[in-house]
């Protein structure tokens, strides 16, 4: 076959790409060696100054280590609702068809504005869940200005906004399996559980893959919900890299710091996810059955 | 005693997957003092509902703000970011299920992880660089300008999704194509292209959600003239409005994607979903 046809098909979307993506790519790590900040715009030299800054910055570690929980536990609490709910909707319950359309419903809601309904449910002291534990006789909880509830506060707020997504890969996926193993494992008389350990969760695997991965890709930029609930507060205790970054760069407009912390968070995340990737990868090796 | 579990499990989780959403459709209609004296839940019983908050954010004599033209902005965008994303996107993923591809050591799973790992990029590094690039090529503030940003975390998941379609639509179909006398691009376009509805749709859904919800990029690199709807929410928002009025222009702008559920459990229910994500 010429060569010239599939390059047709990869080069147009490739180069496209490339195109949006390598300035500022080269701009950042270029300006991680300047000292452009506010009263000083502009690309001058100063060395190695800001990645030194970094390395002593326990801010930022600090918030890379909470995304690393943050991002962990939330998607792990996704992915196991998330399957739970579709092995309801694929054949478990009645009414599937109204079920699936109202699980699906926080999936297609604006992250960034649904943060600020939940920063109105969690407000201490016109807030909807303060109010409904005062109903029920409980002591109000501060959600936004203490360190613990806070964090439980984002958890909820992203379990909420993303499971659906979750929801929608494995129901999708459970929708499309054959049905042949299934019936074998009737006819062999295989309990409920037996089934599912046996069948269709070593059969879902590829899929559940897939989308833990995404989902950790999406939920290593975790922004919104911080951002608008708590501002990465009180104090710093649920501040996530990107929240920080923000502050930073497009605040307090230290651009040279701010890309020298979002460089190195890029650099941590693609390494991170390749090496996740790497072990799913391995621990979805067929083993025989 | 598993079905009383399973009721009790169903139950629980769409309460609380609806009470976010009757919070917000509830606030939207409270008047002042029905906010700011504590929480209230029941229209009538608690609260004697008002449409302050709608007539602050709808066109009339008491409206506070224009979500109209930002919601054609919205509309602007996301449509032009799906469309060039679905169209680069799928010719590539076609082009990496059929072919192989090598430079050097590179392979074609090097290059599909290369796709997916643009989305890896937080948009707060990209912020900057494409605050300046934009700039300088006077596309700052314009659709096109946000169509292109916005495309460099769409292309990834079309990529993502349609890779793994195109594999399993069975060769057979283009290299019959091709046996007949067609060249591979029109074999793609008359054969498989038609073939690609479902997965195609399930893309292009994943792409309005994820561009129409954007609000960083629309943040940074907008200002007046392509001002989307998140954004003059979030405006809102940031001049302390109260909350009847941020609850009434939330809702207002989930509207139009809550449609698309309706939508997405159609082709599940059909099993069209199914090829698209394996």
């Amino acid at each position: 076959m010429k060569k010239g046809y599939p390059r047709f098909f990869l080069l147009p979307g490739l180069i496209l790409l490339v195109a949006i993506i390598i300035f500022p790519l080269l701009f950042t790590i270029r300006v991680t060696f300047s000292n452009w900040n506010v009263s000083q715009s502009g690309l001058n030299f100063i060395g190695g100054e800001n990645w030194s800054e970094m390395a002593r910055d326990t801010r930022y570690w600090g918030s890379l280590l909470r995304l690393f929980y943050l991002s962990f536990l939330t998607v792990a609490i996704q992915y196991a609702l998330g399957f739970a709910i579709a092995l309801f909707a694929w054949r478990g319950i009645a009414a599937r068809r109204f079920f699936r359309v109202l699980w699906l419903i926080p999936m297609m809601t604006t992250p960034s504005l649904m943060a600020i309904i939940w920063r109105s449910i969690f407000t201490e002291d016109i807030g909807a869940l303060n109010g409904i534990l005062s109903r029920v006789g409980l002591d109000p909880v501060n959600w936004l200005t203490e360190s613990g509830p806070a964090n439980v506060a984002i958890t909820i707020a992203e379990v909420w906004q993303w499971t659906p997504f979750m929801f929608l890969i494995l129901l999708a996926g459970l929708l499309s399996l054959p049905k042949e193993p299934f019936m074998a494992a009737a006819i062999d008389g295989a309990s409920a559980w037996k089934t599912f350990a046996r069948v269709t969760f070593p059969m879902m695997a590829p899929i559940s893959i897939g989308a833990i991965m995404i989902r950790l890709i999406d939920a290593s930029k975790i922004f919104d919900s911080v951002f608008t609930m708590t501002r990465g507060g009180p104090g710093n205790a649920t501040e996530t890299p990107a929240a920080y970054i923000f502050q930073r760069s497009l605040q307090d407009f230290q651009i040279a710091y701010g890309s020298t912390l979002a460089l190195m968070y890029l650099i941590l995340a693609i390494l991170t996810l390749t090496i996740i990737g790497k072990v799913f990868a391995r621990l979805s090796k067929p083993r025989g059955i | 005693m598993y079905k009383v579990l399973k009721a009790t499990f169903i139950t629980i989780w769409s309460l609380f997957v609806l009470f976010p959403i009757m919070w917000a459709i509830t606030t939207s209609f409270k008047p002042e003092s029905a906010v700011v004296n504590g929480a209230t839940f029941i229209p009538f019983l608690e609260f004697q509902p008002s449409l302050i908050g709608w007539k602050a954010i709808l066109p009339g004599p008491d409206s506070l703000t224009n979500l109209l033209t930002p919601t054609l902005n919205s509309f602007i965008v996301t449509a032009g970011a799906t469309a060039v994303s679905l169209i680069f996107g799928s010719l590539a993923a076609y082009g990496l299920s059929r072919f192989t591809y090598g430079w050097k050591n590179y392979s074609n799973a090097d290059i599909i992880f290369f796709f997916v790992s643009q989305r890896i990029m937080p948009p707060v590094v990209l912020a900057i660089p494409f605050f300046l690039l934009l700039k300088e090529l006077k596309l700052l503030d314009t659709h096109l300008g946000l169509i292109l940003v916005l495309t460099s975390g769409l292309m990834p998941i079309v990529v993502w999704l349609m890779v793994d379609f195109f594999n399993a639509l069975p060769r057979e179909i283009d290299e019959m194509a091709m046996l007949e006398g067609c060249n591979p691009i029109q074999a793609f376009f008359r054969t498989i292209l038609p073939l690609s509805k479902p997965g195609l749709t399930v893309a292009g859904m994943f792409c309005v959600i994820f561009g129409w919800n954007d609000i960083f990029f629309a943040l940074t690199l907008t200002a007046t003239k392509v001002l989307t709807l998140p954004v003059a929410v979030i405006a809102l928002n940031g001049t302390v409005t109260p909350y009847w009025i941020l609850a009434a222009s939330t809702v207002f702008s989930i509207i139009p994607l809550v449609g698309l559920a309706f939508v997405i459990e159609r082709f599940l229910s059909r099993g069209n979903l199914g090829g698209a994500v394996r």
